[in-house]
């Protein structure tokens, strides 16, 4: 829909948008990022230096981020979307050739004032851009061969991109949020049946190709997925991860050894405790409950998306916020997964519980343009 | 663009349902995230509660390597060496003995280790590794891993050992490490728990116990998983310790080395600091021992030997070994009265070889006396009645006052053992300990460095280098730790007068360079590196009216303990002070035959970085000198190899 349909006069206008925000998302936003603090400020030994401050901060800016984004007008971002997506290529290519090398793997960009991660950046660029898409799509032409092949291309020349980093985890959340808008949108089931049997069909070529002339991923990609299967065989090498997470969320129990009384995580022992794996400290602390209560925020977050989705009758809102709602299960998704074994260490924060600024800046962005189509909704 | 109505409605649905197809797999998947949490925290939790909680995952530690210890040159003092250890564990050998005689023929072993060894062995838990052979050679290494399936249970190991590869030279200063004792931990409140671990070898004495904690560093830990019998079966995490801090030392190594050598064959001590920066550039004591033989435990017999040994090799003579003074202590007192303004430095006392002080007699050391003798006469000659005299003018609270401000009666701060204070005694100091009052002969003796008057040979260089420079020089003893370098120890303006000081040091030089003086025959003849210095003997007997009355028996005819102690102090060059340096030896007789030539040397070798060129000896001593040289550096194998390395 055109926003040339909009009823206009029942739409707020100037400083009164505040109070028509998605303010129980806000809350949840808010509650989540409380937990963060919260678990930052243990793992610190009690302290808000050097972690719990900074993030507060991030995150204060990153309200005010998402509030000034959610009283632009949603069409707005809507006819920026095509640019945002570019800029965010031309970033990504620019980390390719001359970005900062990071544990292995080129994901920076410097812009002075803060450290810039384009990938983070493209999972929402790419969200809005296929939303835009399939608003400006006549319905009926959204399953035809050629136009099914427009959005891939655009899904799959970022996540080339991101593969050269590389950054295998990345690239597989962005063909996954392309993939879930695409289905959102309504193209014809039988497109993604035959990718889901070539992709098991590529799997299956991954494995078979190890060790040859044609090996398909990196041996540290390689390493990971052993690992996974079988963490025990090298507990000090790449299982590491995953033994010491098992341990603590092992040694939670129900209501956890209470607040900053958690051993694994005291000790050092568990790497990453203030970014990846802060899950752990969590599930060590406050045990099965604290960490049932976290699920429950994110899930509940998903669920005021989908309804605030589901009631919006402009058709670049709903597939913007379901598809922002889609990477935001993903985050958590892998994350907690990963943390708990079910999937190989991919690097994944917790969103807005982990330690970092790009990811929360990212995240509070897209909870930006998902306020701006819930005020904008038409009515 | 326009679309029908129905159209959108259509889209709209479709939307929805697939939007809700979506939230429902994603409900799913959470569900199956919650599963999993609650499998891992709930069911699984019992398994891995046990992991985390009853012991079977413990922490052990990973001990850091001890920090190294150089000389100001970078010289290695202290180093960790490759240790090779055969080590046996018990439940895997099973039949000790037999295994034990078995190893004995591969390699050899004496009755008392193999002893040691079983009776450790069976005291230990049997997954324990018992080290049973220490030090072995790299042979026995690999004769041992030939013959390994005739000695189940037998690993050979490497650790790390500390060796002092200057031996004695430095055995006062660095001390030494050994196992840590029960009585260690008793004494000393450290919590550290690599305090815990069998045998750890911790600092006992000198810088090793000073900088004990910055050398020991930090533990790592290692997280593993054990079995019910407690033993190891893997490596779950690791988290590396830090390492012990270098530590570099002011001492140069081959002054040091010199210095050792030179001493051998006394019981004596001698101290040399930089004047400049308070840098103790060599500080020994002899006799001294090899430190080397306590860093595994030495054996009864050896330690019986250093402790019944009557010149006392275990004491660091030169910092916790106190002296009285004697006429070294004359500055001291002149000091006071100058400063007090009682005498001017002009004024002349007379001389006739006593003072009566409250109907007793105090005997100048010359019986005939000095005459009529001014400050520099005095001091160049070293003329007793004159400092009686002005110290019953001055008063022992002053004369002690000012024995402090040069560094006397005060606990220098340097890192090694038992440091001694010494004792600069008030008449309050007198009433507490002695429980008497002071008398005015107490205050007689102190004037001279006798009587109460307590110094180290620490102390006295310390006072040297002050009146060389006219400031607050304190020791300093270590250089840098982890390249960090420590506070100089150059000091402010000492607060006195700076002209008195400069007739002391004017008196000082007349001591050595005027041909009257006490020290002539120890001379610098160079001009450039003149010497300014002050002889001292003193008393460690009283001598009796009756002893006076037959004529005072010569020092040679006395025995070793009741001799005279033999002191020296001295400064050079002496119009631009370089180094200070203090030498006792203990009833070694007059300061002027038995220190002093000892402190010429010392102080030329210190001068010259190196043996001095014979010139800057008296001719006629030359010949002698030459043949000492020689002497000394067969004594010095340490300094040959040193010179060898460099070419």
């Amino acid at each position: 829909m055109s926003y040339l349909e909009y009823t206009v006069k029942s739409t707020p206008t100037g400083l009164r948008k505040i109070l028509f925000l998605n303010w129980p998302l806000t809350l949840l936003l808010s509650s989540a990022a409380c937990v963060g603090f919260l678990m930052l400020y243990s793992v610190a030994g009690g302290s808000f230096t050097p972690w719990a401050e900074p993030q507060m901060k991030r995150f204060a800016v990153g309200l005010v981020l998402m509030v000034a984004i959610g009283m632009t007008p949603i069409w707005f971002w809507r006819n920026l979307s095509g640019f945002c997506y570019g800029v965010t290529v031309i970033l990504l290519i620019a980390v390719d050739l001359f970005g900062e090398e990071g544990k292995g793997a080129q994901r920076w960009v410097d812009l002075g004032f803060m450290r810039l991660q384009p990938s983070e950046l493209m999972k929402i660029t790419l969200v809005m851009f296929l939303a835009a898409y399939y608003d400006w799509l006549p319905p009926e032409k959204k399953s035809r061969p050629l136009w099914v092949l427009l959005p891939i291309t655009i899904t799959l020349l970022p996540t080339a991109l991101v593969i050269q980093q590389p950054d295998l985890g990345t690239s597989l959340l962005l063909v996954m949020a392309g993939g879930g808008i695409m289905f959102l949108a309504g193209v014809h089931w039988a497109y993604f049946a035959a990718v889901i049997a070539s992709g098991v069909g590529l799997i299956v070529a991954v494995f078979q190709s190890r060790e040859t002339s044609w090996q398909l991923l990196n041996n540290y990609q390689y390493r990971r997925i052993d690992t996974f299967i079988d963490p025990s065989a090298d507990p000090l090498g790449a299982g590491y991860h995953i033994t010491q997470s098992k341990i603590a969320l092992g040694s939670g129990g129900w209501t956890g050894r209470g607040f900053m009384q958690g051993p694994q995580s005291r000790l050092n022992f568990l790497p990453e405790k203030h970014t990846d794996f802060i899950f752990t400290t969590l599930a060590e602390e406050f045990g099965f409950v604290g960490g049932i209560s976290l699920l429950a925020i994110y899930l509940l977050v998903i669920f005021f998306c989908i309804a605030s989705a589901l009631a919006n009758r402009d058709r670049f809102s709903s597939l913007l916020i379901l598809g922002i709602a889609l990477n935001f299960f993903l985050f958590f998704a892998v994350n907690m997964a990963m943390v708990m074994g079910l999937i190989p260490v991919v690097g994944v924060p917790l969103p807005l519980v982990s330690y970092g600024g790009s990811a929360m800046l990212v995240l509070m962005l897209a909870f930006g343009l998902v306020q701006s189509a819930h005020v904008h909704r038409p009515r | 663009m326009k679309r029908k109505n129905a159209d959108h409605e259509a889209n709209q649905s479709l939307l929805s349902r697939r939007a809700l197809v979506v939230g429902g797999l994603q409900l799913v998947l959470v569900g199956a995230l919650a599963a999993r949490m609650r499998h891992l925290q709930i069911n699984e939790a019992d398994q891995f509660r046990t992991l985390a909680e009853e012991n079977r995952i413990k922490f052990k530690l990973i001990p850091p390597v001890r920090g190294e210890v150089f000389d100001r040159n970078g010289v290695q003092l202290a180093q960790n060496i490759p240790n090779y250890q055969i080590k046996m564990v018990r439940e895997d050998t099973r039949d000790v003995e037999a295994v034990i005689a078995r190893l004995s023929k591969i390699i050899e072993l004496d009755d008392e280790t193999i002893e040691r060894a079983v009776a450790l062995i069976k005291r230990s838990a049997p997954f324990y590794p018992v080290t049973i052979a220490e030090d072995v050679t790299w042979e026995d290494i690999s004769r041992v891993s030939v013959n390994a399936p005739a000695l189940p249970g037998v690993t050979p190991e490497v650790g790390l050992s500390r060796v002092y590869p200057l031996g004695s030279d430095f055995a006062h200063v660095l001390g030494y490490v050994g196992p840590v004792s029960d009585y260690d931990l008793k004494k000393i409140d450290d919590p550290d728990p690599l305090l815990r671990i069998p045998r750890f070898q911790i600092g006992k004495v000198g810088v090793e116990a000073k900088e004990e904690i910055r050398l020991r560093g930090s533990a790592g830990n290692k997280q593993v998983e054990v079995n019910a019998a407690g033993r190891e079966m893997r490596e779950l995490g690791r988290r590396e310790g830090k390492p012990g801090a270098n530590i570099q030392l002011t001492i140069d190594s081959k002054l040091q080395n010199y210095l050792q050598a030179r001493l051998d064959g006394e019981s004596a001590s001698a101290v040399v600091i930089d004047c400049e920066t308070g840098d103790l550039v060599a500080i020994g004591s002899a006799p001294t021992y090899d430190p080397n033989l306590f860093v595994s435990g030495i054996s009864t017999a050896d330690y019986r030997e250093l402790t019944d040994n009557k010149f006392r090799p275990l004491a660091s003579k030169a910092v916790q070994g106190t002296y009285p003074p004697g006429s070294t202590f004359k500055m001291i007192t002149a000091m006071a009265a100058l400063e007090e303004g009682i005498i001017g430095p002009d004024d002349t006392v007379r001389c006739n070889g006593h003072l009566e002080v409250a109907d007793r007699k105090f005997h100048c050391w010359k019986r005939s006396g000095h005459g009529s003798v001014d400050l520099k006469n005095s001091l160049k000659r070293s003329c007793d009645v004159y400092y009686y005299d002005l110290a019953l003018k001055v008063g022992i609270e002053k004369i002690s006052a000012m024995a402090n401000v040069f560094g006397l009666g005060v606990r220098h701060n340097v890192e090694m053992s038992a440091v001694a204070r010494g004792l600069t005694p008030t008449k309050a100091w007198k009433n507490r300990v002695h429980g008497k009052d002071w008398v005015i002969g107490d205050t007689v003796n102190a004037s001279i460095g006798q009587g109460y008057m307590l110094a180290s040979p620490l102390q006295l260089a310390v006072m040297t280098a002050r009146l060389a420079t006219g400031r607050e020089v304190t020791p300093r003893l270590v250089k840098s730790v982890d390249g960090v370098e420590q506070a100089s120890g150059a000091g402010g303006p000492l607060k006195v007068d700076q002209n008195n000081l400069k007739k002391m040091r004017q008196a000082m030089f007349a001591v050595v360079n005027d041909r009257a003086g006490t020290a002539n025959k120890s001379r610098i003849t160079v001009e450039d590196m003149r010497m300014a210095g002050k002889t001292g003997t003193s008393q460690v007997r009283n001598i009796s009216a009756a002893e006076r009355r037959t004529g005072v028996i010569q020092n040679e005819d006395l025995p070793w303990e009741r001799r005279d102690h033999a002191l020296f102090i001295d400064f050079a060059p002496a119009d631009n002070p370089k180094y200070a340096v203090a030498i006792i030896v203990e009833h070694g007789g007059g300061g002027s035959t038995a220190a002093a030539p000892i402190a010429r040397d010392i102080t030329l070798q210190a001068l010259y970085e190196g043996p001095p060129p014979l010139e800057a000896y008296p001719s006629k001593d030359r010949g002698r000198i030459r043949s000492q040289q020689k002497r000394l550096a067969k004594m010095r194998p340490m300094a040959k190899a040193q010179d060898a390395d460099k070419t």
